[in-house]
């Protein structure tokens, strides 16, 4: 099919248009503008004035003191070092429950393991929000975790013991949303493995620790890192579980973002910080482009 | 309006034509320096490199190569699936070249069967024919027929899924054939299958030919069966024809040393020619052997020539009985016959195929010393 | 354990434990029930106080289904559920369209420069973080001063809803034969009818699981549309949204347990649709 005739190219680009067309009108250009408009002065109530300043960017390192001297500050920093930390802990916390049970389903007969990543899949498309505002219920203050403290009286009247609008509440909710990201590639690359070369690993007499940590982790690698990247990456820029579950204090930097562009009303400085965000997704996803292509490259020369 | 002219004005099923292959006065199919090239530049493929020859109507054709050199290419060319690079293909002396695929009066069978899975096998069958806008009597009446042809009648309202290999091939065959095509092309139907069922087919692929008349164009790499089915046999090699003949010249009289080796077992002989007579000459080996050879185009004084011998033409008695005494070196059993190495003092060993046709027949054993006996008839010069 | 303890077949050994096969890492069990639980504790429970008769959620006082019929009876909340379904069955509707041609011209098409430009393109939605997104789209609305109520929400979803849809109608494209197709031609049947016959019947598993991913998405979705939606053009989950943030009632929780309930029957579904019927795939 190498010479399609002309009006096979014709049609090919007419079947195309609409999709490309619609993704790059509103996703392409979109971000393209919110490029631009991060580099240019806030109105007051919304809005730019279309001046270039670099700004917002500025911003985010230094507070401009009132005789228009710029100070080192660390605010931002935070929230940025916060994300990255709590993105970290998800993608570990993931990774540790992630393999075995991944593992244990690999392992099923065929018929239950469908089963197995069915009962998986289910919560995963299930709403986000809905299932993160389930968590306040279960850590919240006088939640299903505290009764039991407070009907045996072990906490007072007015007193709790401070689950919620935590670091650690943040930890959790990511977890749990985005667990099934890590199951489903670590139980792909499983399925795969041959469990014969772990018996001839046994067979070989390596011990068991050995045969886990020479065959089975590196067969199972591309799996691994595919669900740490699909855990890591959204918990980076989440918004609704810092939102529900770390109140106003604890911002990552969806909730700043979404700050920026409701209630502080400063869309250069949201829009950096998006362009920000956006350029630690692509850095990771352009490394891993890279950790993969070099596995297929090992893959042929083997 | 009927959408092909060819295939509107077809003969109906069973047409009683006399069905002798090979009789029909046009060519169905002329071939002329037909190439075909996959990609451009360094990593252009040149998967045909001018194919020439001529297909008769009623013809059971097969197109015989190893893998690669080219058969579904060429196949697909014909079913305009592919646009050839170069040359010309005539259908009835129609050039068909810029003919697209659902206009040719043409069908095919293909080697994974390609059914519809989501039609059943009457719907399948009818398919063609519902294409062409014939009455709908016709297309019940047509497939009815077709299917009993290939002895399917009783499944016409299952799923393709729910036939076995065999089955589905019979049924890949009967939606070829329904719309009553002047040719069809068959690319290695037989593959997929288990050997006694293919051993089945051939026979009744041979016979649903010469029922129906129409030209066969059957693709395989299995030599067996293209001299067992064939009329005609095209060899190919790395996208050229190397010869064109019935089964018998092929076998017995291969155009070149390749043609020889990929039909069969052969000896090859490196020799001089020493003289000629006639079509006979009298030929040297390296090893010193004097022997006598069918060369028709040979010169007298030509060196480095290959003579070539099939193994069960060479016959074997008491030393000294023959043109030249030899030890047996290796022997395999094979039930029906005995496959032997004989030295003969040559660069190579003599392999020499012996049928057991009496159950008392002396066995040989490795180490035997034999006379080895080469009629002259049997011993060929090759064309290089 | 030594390599030495490994030879001596353990069973053959009186009084030594049978040693397990590898993959039997004891626990491993429990584990998975324990994660299970994990999964759905925090949905059933969420669903159990949707029928507490109190009105402080976490106080248990009697069963009873009033907030449901409250949930049902809210005009605010009738609406929000009907701009949901307009949204999602539009954005479907829309963005299946454009991925069904989208995949059909990328897998049928021929190899052309721009191709891997062009995937990349089409599952640029996949990659970008959705706050960022959703505030890009905001932005981009607001500079060319496009204001067409629900119609804006339809833009975004249809946008973010086209590369869900794409993925599985291209990898049934991608694992259909194409001999089939070229079977329909050899058998005189033009281009348009070998798609409308033999293309289009077996793509149709795909075209569906594209449909219910896209729409169960669009459902789904909250921050692009807390960000993108007027004040009158609220889905159901930014409504959701708002009842949480005036304080937590059973109400909120019947009308999430709505929605919960109406994801999981939309992913069954799917999911049965798309498994593979045995003997299927006999090519
Ligand atoms: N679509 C293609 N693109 C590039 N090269 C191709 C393509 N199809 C075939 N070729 C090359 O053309 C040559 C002939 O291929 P073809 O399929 O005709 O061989 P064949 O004789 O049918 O072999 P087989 O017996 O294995 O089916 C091969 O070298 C093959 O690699
Ligand atoms: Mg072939």
């Amino acid at each position: 099919m190498a010479n399609l005739p002309e009006n096979a190219t014709l049609r090919r680009s007419l079947a195309l248009g609409p999709a490309v067309l619609i993704v790059g009108a509103f996703m392409l250009v979109p971000v393209a503008i919110m490029g631009v408009y991060s580099f240019l002065e806030a109105k007051s109530f919304g809005g730019v004035t279309w001046s270039f300043s670099g700004d917002a960017y500025v911003q985010l390192f230094y507070e401009r003191l009132l005789d228009d001297s710029l100070r080192l500050s660390s605010g931002y920093l935070i929230i940025i070092a916060r994300s990255f930390f709590l993105a970290l802990v998800a993608t570990v916390s993931c990774l540790i429950v992630g393999f075995p049970v991944a593992w244990f389903i690999a392992r099923r007969p065929l018929g239950q393991r469908n089963m197995w990543i069915l009962l998986i899949t289910i919560p995963f498309w299930t709403n986000q929000l809905v299932r993160t505002f389930a968590w306040i219920i279960i850590l919240g203050r006088n939640g299903v975790i505290e009764a039991p403290f407070r009907w045996a009286g072990l906490l007072g009247e007015g007193e709790t013991l401070g689950l919620m609008y935590s670091d650690f509440a943040i930890a959790v909710g990511l977890t749990y949303t985005f667990i099934p990201l890590m199951v489903l590639p670590i139980y792909a690359s499983l399925e795969k493995l041959d469990f014969s070369l772990v018996e001839a690993g046994a067979d070989l007499y390596s011990s068991r620790w050995e045969t886990f940590s020479r065959i089975v982790i590196p067969l199972s690698k591309p799996g691994i890192v595919a669900g740490c990247l699909l855990v890591f990456i959204p918990s980076l820029g989440a918004f609704i579980q810092p939102d529900l579950l770390g109140g106003g204090k604890k911002l990552m930097l969806g909730t700043l973002v979404q700050f920026q562009f409701s209630t502080a009303r400063n869309w250069p400085f949201g829009s950096a910080i998006a362009m920000i965000l956006l350029a630690f997704v692509i850095a990771f996803l352009m490394l891993y482009a890279r950790a993969a292509r070099g596995a297929k490259a090992m893959e042929m020369r083997r | 309006m009927p959408r092909t002219p060819e295939a509107a004005t077809v003969t109906p099923l069973h047409s009683d034509m006399p069905s002798r292959p090979g009789t029909g006065a046009a060519p169905a199919i002329v071939l002329e320096d037909v190439r075909k090239t996959y990609g451009r530049g360094a990593s252009a493929v040149q998967a045909l490199r001018g194919i020439s020859f001529e297909i008769r109507d009623n013809e059971f054709f097969t197109l015989l190569g190893p893998s690669g050199c080219g058969k579904t290419t060429l196949l697909r060319a014909l079913a305009g699936f592919e646009h050839a690079t170069g040359g010309t293909i005539r259908l009835f002396g129609q050039n068909i070249m810029d003919v697209s695929a659902h206009r040719r009066p043409v069908n095919t069978v293909f080697q994974h069967y390609a059914l519809f899975p989501h039609m059943t096998v009457a719907e399948n069958v009818a398919y063609g024919l519902r294409r062409l806008r014939r009455p709908a009597d016709e297309i019940a009446a047509a497939v009815a027929e077709t299917l009993r042809l290939v002895k399917m009648e009783t499944f016409a309202d299952r799923r393709p899924t729910q036939l076995s290999g065999g089955q589905q091939q019979r049924v890949a065959l009967a939606r070829a054939l329904a719309p009553h095509p002047k040719v069809l092309l068959l690319d290695e139907p037989l593959s997929a299958l288990d050997l006694k069922l293919r051993q089945a087919m051939r026979q009744e692929l041979k016979q649903i030919q010469a029922k129906t008349g129409i030209t066969f164009i059957f693709v395989t790499h299995d030599q067996d069966e293209a001299l067992s089915m064939s009329d005609r046999i095209a060899v190919m090699s790395d996208g050229l024809v190397q010869q064109v003949g019935t089964p018998t010249e092929i076998y017995e009289r291969p155009a070149n040393r390749f043609v020889a080796g990929f039909v069969g077992d052969a000896n090859f002989i490196k020799a001089a020619i020493m003289s000629r007579a006639n079509t006979e000459v009298t030929c040297k080996t390296i090893g010193g052997l004097e022997l006598r050879a069918d060369g028709k185009k040979a010169r007298a004084g030509q060196r480095d020539v290959t003579l070539f011998l099939r193994p069960e033409k060479v016959r074997l008695g008491a030393p000294g009985q023959g043109s030249v005494d030899g030890v047996v070196a290796t022997l395999q059993y094979l039930g029906n016959a005995c496959l032997m190495e004989v030295d003969i003092g040559e660069a190579t060993p003599l392999l020499v195929s012996e049928r057991i046709a009496d159950v008392d027949q002396p066995r040989r054993a490795a180490g035997d010393r034999v006379g080895v006996k080469l009629d002259p008839r049997s011993l060929q010069v090759l064309e290089e | 354990m030594t390599a030495q303890d490994d030879i001596v077949p353990a069973a053959a050994l009186p009084g030594t434990k049978v040693r397990r096969a590898f993959g039997e890492v004891p626990g491993l069990k429990t584990l998975a029930f324990c994660f299970l639980a994990f999964l759905y504790l925090p949905i059933g429970v969420l669903v159990a106080y949707s029928f507490n008769e109190g009105n402080i959620v976490m106080v248990w006082t009697g069963f009873s289904t009033d907030w449901y019929a409250q949930a049902l009876a809210d005009a605010d909340i009738r609406k929000a559920a009907m701009n949901s379904l307009i949204v999602a069955v539009s954005a479907t509707a829309i963005s299946t369209t454009c991925a069904t041609l989208a995949a059909l011209a990328l897998a049928r098409g021929g190899a052309f420069r721009g191709k891997v430009a062009l995937l990349g393109l089409i599952s640029l939605p996949l990659m970008v973080p959705e706050i960022v997104t959703a505030v890009a789209t905001l932005v981009f609305f607001s500079s060319i001063g496009l204001r067409l109520g629900l119609g804006n929400v339809i833009i975004a979803h249809t946008t973010f809803c086209i590369p869900f849809a794409f993925m599985p109608i291209r990898a049934r494209l991608e694992g259909m034969d194409t001999t089939l197709e070229q079977a329909s031609r050899d058998l005189y049947a033009s281009d348009w009818e070998t798609f409308r016959l033999v293309t289009l019947p077996l793509l149709m598993p795909g075209v569906l699981a594209g449909a219910m991913l896209a729409f169960v998405i669009s459902m789904d979705d909250f921050i692009i549309t807390l960000m993108v939606a007027g004040a009158g053009d609220t889905t159901l989950p930014v409504y959701i949204y708002s009842m949480i943030r005036q304080g937590i009632t059973p109400e909120v929780n019947a009308v999430s347990s709505i929605l919960l309930l109406f994801s999981i029957a939309m992913v069954t579904a799917y999911w049965f649709t798309t498994r593979q019927k045995p003997g299927r795939n006999i090519h």
